[in-house]
């Protein structure tokens, strides 16, 4: 018998996996990869010619890009919650199970796959945005930041929306709930200024988790001063990331009893 | 190898949920193939999850290997194999992909995990469909690359948990996976599958332990079982409804809108013979008859109804 495999052997190798399936069904990566490149240009060409964004950006596209990168992550971590809600209907849990794999390893695989795959989807959205138009003026920190707050928030939404593929019975159920969450960022500063929303909006816009990403990431990005935002960003995300692991370590123990 | 004592199991609220196992008691000594025998709701797939530590019993207690499912849950996943009802294989992946993973999973570096992977497709006869996506595969394929990949990290003789591993099949696959099934047990393997089939109990295991309503009603070799319960079943349109009345308590099998009942026979000429002289001396209650192996069902009913050793006093 061979020596017992951590967690981190586990992780990786079921990082293999969920990669692997991946590339198998490419179409449908390639597919959830463009709706935010889609989203962009509806957004930049159909309906920014009337979105007036305070005059402090030169177009509309320097406004909208930092919205339609958390849209991206949105949309990429959704499909984490199928794949979990898949492995729980087949029998391939309690494989790993009887192999000794703790649920956090098998979680943790469909999450590093989805950060992999949103890095590709969020380079593709960058580099659409700069044929457009979009010219960052980030400095080297300033790019250093954004990747952290990315980073931070693609893996926390990605558990998240592993902790929802636990939560709902069917591979369905668990698409139509990450839909919601994918909507998240519009209530916010992503696409229009929160000043010509309602009045009652106000407070959730400007105070929900994505708000402090897009805001800086906007700030960043355009070299313009940030505050606290990024570090407020930060502590969202990692906030949502405890939650999320603590959530699923319960909701997994409860659906393998 | 395989040991248990009174194990229950409840699902659903406290007190208004099911009861699936009721003092379950087992004890398998040696290596070889033991079935669990059980019609759907038995409690049989409650059992093989407590036996592979992946359900807790709510009372009573099991080892496997001389450790205890619950306390000692690592050191029996080391020496166990579970195949399970629902497909543990990526249908996406290739059989051969599937099993390096398994391989990696137990602990194998990269080349030996590919080395591992050649020997199961090889021994299963999956070589041909090895670089071959699994969603191709046929029901019988599916259920040998299952098998092969509960095998991967498991140390040879061990325990292996198979629960319902033909159910769906046809028939040639059924008999292949048979062959498998016996080729582990030949290797010193303890096996123990649940099937709903007497038939393959029969065909497969040298003791049968069968499960009904959460309890352990009778256990055995094939053979004892057997001669407690008759194989066959002999059905007999009666002439009349006295006749029907008068014989009924001996039946197995009723069915008073037909005026036919179902009476256990060992199948051979001379039961037959000696079973309706028996029943109608003057040749005049039974119009006809027909003879078929019994099914499970008939072996339950005469398990828990009391109506056995039907062919011995005749």
């Amino acid at each position: 018998m061979s020596d017992a495999p951590g967690i981190l052997t586990h992780a990786t190798v079921l990082t293999g996996r969920s990669l692997l399936v991946s590339r198998r069904n490419v179409d449908a990566v390639i597919t959830s990869m463009m709706l935010p490149v889609l989203l962009m240009l509806i957004f930049v060409y159909f309906f920014g010619g009337a979105i007036d964004t305070g005059g402090a950006h030169d177009s509309y596209v320097m406004y909208v890009v930092p919205g339609v990168l958390l849209l991206c992550a949105g949309f990429g971590s959704a499909t984490t919650a199928v794949a979990v809600s898949e492995d729980m209907k087949g029998g391939i849990i309690d494989r790993f199970r009887s192999l000794d794999i703790d649920g956090t390893s098998i979680l943790a695989g469909h999450v590093v796959a989805s950060t992999v795959r949103n890095l590709v989807s969020t380079t593709l959205v960058f580099g659409v945005a700069v044929l457009i138009g979009f010219r960052p003026a980030a400095t080297p920190a300033g790019w250093l930041a954004v990747a952290a707050v990315l980073l931070a928030y693609i893996v926390a939404l990605s558990w998240l929306s592993a902790a929802i593929g636990l939560l709902a019975r069917t591979p369905e159920a668990a698409g139509g709930f990450t839909f919601f969450m994918s909507f998240l960022p519009y209530p916010s500063s992503a696409f229009v200024p929160v000043d010509t929303m309602p009045g009652w909006l106000h407070g959730f816009a400007e105070h929900q988790p994505v708000t402090p990403a897009i805001e800086s990431l906007r700030g960043l990005l355009l070299d313009q001063p940030v505050g606290d935002t990024p570090w407020l960003a930060l502590t969202w995300a990692a906030g949502v990331l405890v939650v999320s692991v603590a959530l699923s370590r319960v909701l997994f123990r409860t659906r393998t009893r | 190898m395989i040991e248990a004592h009174g194990l229950t199991k409840s699902y659903g609220k406290p007190g208004a949920g099911v009861r699936v196992l009721d003092g379950v008691g087992l004890r398998v000594a040696r290596a070889g193939i033991h079935a669990l025998l059980g019609p759907n709701g038995a409690g049989k797939t409650t059992t093989v999850r407590i036996l592979s530590t992946l359900t807790t019993p709510d009372s009573g207690s099991a080892r496997i290997a001389g450790y205890d499912v619950v306390a000692d849950r690592r050191r029996v996943r080391r020496v166990i194999s579970l195949t399970g009802q629902f497909a543990a294989v990526d249908e996406t992946l290739t059989g051969e992909e599937n099993l390096r993973m398994m391989a990696r999973l137990t602990g194998l570096g990269r080349p030996r995990a590919r080395q591992r992977a050649d020997e199961l497709l090889t021994r299963f006869g999956l070589v041909d469909a090895a670089r071959r996506q699994v969603r191709t595969y046929s029901g019988g394929m599916r259920r040998r690359l299952d098998l092969a990949a509960g095998l991967v990290g498991s140390p040879e003789p061990g325990v292996f948990f198979l629960d319902e591993p033909t159910t769906g099949l046809d028939p040639r696959s059924r008999r292949e996976l048979w062959h498998v099934v016996r080729e582990l047990a030949d290797r010193g393997a303890t096996v123990l599958l649940t099937t709903q089939y007497l038939e393959e109990a029969d065909q497969l295991a040298d003791r049968v332990a069968v499960l009904d309503k959460g309890r352990i009603v009778a256990e055995g070799t094939p053979a004892t079982l057997k001669s407690r319960v008759a194989g066959h079943r002999m059905d007999l349109v009666l002439s009349s409804r006295e006749a029907y009345l008068r014989l009924a308590t001996r039946a197995v099998h009723h069915s008073p809108e037909t005026l036919t009942l179902g009476i256990p026979t060992d199948g051979t000429a001379a039961h037959a013979r000696a079973l309706l002289d028996d029943i109608d001396p003057h040749r005049t209650d039974v119009e006809r008859f027909s003879l078929h192996s019994a099914t499970l069902d008939d072996v339950f009913l005469a398990l828990t109804t009391g109506t056995t050793e039907a062919p011995a006093h005749v």
